[in-house]
């Protein structure tokens, strides 16, 4: 009966990452919001913009500097995750 | 579980061992293998590489630093909580430097008009950038040797022993 409820809540959100999926550009389209203007402004303006000549650079730590800042906690939580598995109790730390 | 408990046996293996080559080795390469992870990482945004990739190379040549001087007897030197420390440091100034942007008006991690740009293609340009790679560097390092150093000592005690 416990698990009832984080089955139905993982259903739940399941359900809405495949409706988000149904809702993405197929594969290879001209016209995908990601094709139509913002690449040409990040190869055109990336260098006045953030003063980097790497634009991949530019991106990641400029553009989506808060992309970056989540996938960094991502290896923080893995490191706790690891902490958490491994933590024998007291007596024994 | 199995793997764990192999990986467990190697490490108490590699604690107990000493083996001149890989010392005098060792001695000779890490210094090369820290300054190209240093390079890595000022050159992030001139060049490919950034704080992911420069990270990892430091934390790596850390690693073997640890297995090849026997991790007990270096403890003292590289130890869990000086990890941890880079780890925490490099989240923390990751998000001070978004900070710094609102309060000077703009949003969350903004670099246009809050910091000196300087001139594109230079080492000492493009603001906020150069200075999240250094973080990023010093906390991906920190995560893969503190990752390396909770598997080495999870079932010891705090001499080191198994």
């Amino acid at each position: 009966m416990k698990k009832v409820l984080p089955v139905l809540v993982l259903a739940a959100i399941g359900m809405l990452l495949v409706l988000t999926v149904a809702e993405m550009p197929t594969f290879g389209d001209g016209q995908a919001p990601a094709h139509r203007g913002v690449m040409d402004k990040y190869l055109r303006d990336s260098a006045q913009d953030t003063g980097a000549i790497n634009t991949i650079a530019a991106i990641i730590l400029d553009y989506r500097a808060y992309d970056t800042l989540g996938e960094a906690t991502v290896l923080f939580v893995a490191v706790l995750a690891v902490s958490a598995a491994l933590y024998q109790g007291e007596h024994h730390a | 579980m199995w793997l764990f408990w192999q990986f467990r046996r190697l490490c108490t293996k590699v604690n107990t061992m000493h083996d001149m080559v890989l010392e005098v080795v060792n001695r000779l390469l890490l210094p090369f293998i820290q300054l190209f992870g240093m390079y890595i990482l000022f050159h992030g945004h001139l060049s490919p590489g950034g704080g992911f990739s420069g990270g990892a190379v430091i934390g790596a040549s850390l690693i073997l630093y640890s297995l090849t001087f026997r991790f007990a007897r270096v403890k003292h030197r590289l130890d869990h909580d000086t990890s941890v420390f880079f780890e925490a440091a490099g989240a923390l100034i990751y998000v001070a430097i978004g900070f710094v942007g609102l309060f000077f008006g703009y949003n969350f991690l903004t670099n246009r008009g809050v910091f000196p740009l300087g001139v594109p293609g230079q080492l000492w340009s493009s603001g906020m950038i150069l200075i999240i790679t250094l973080a990023l560097g010093a906390k991906v390092s920190g995560t893969i040797l503190s990752l390396f150093q909770e598997l080495l000592e999870g079932g010891s005690d705090e001499h080191g022993n198994p």
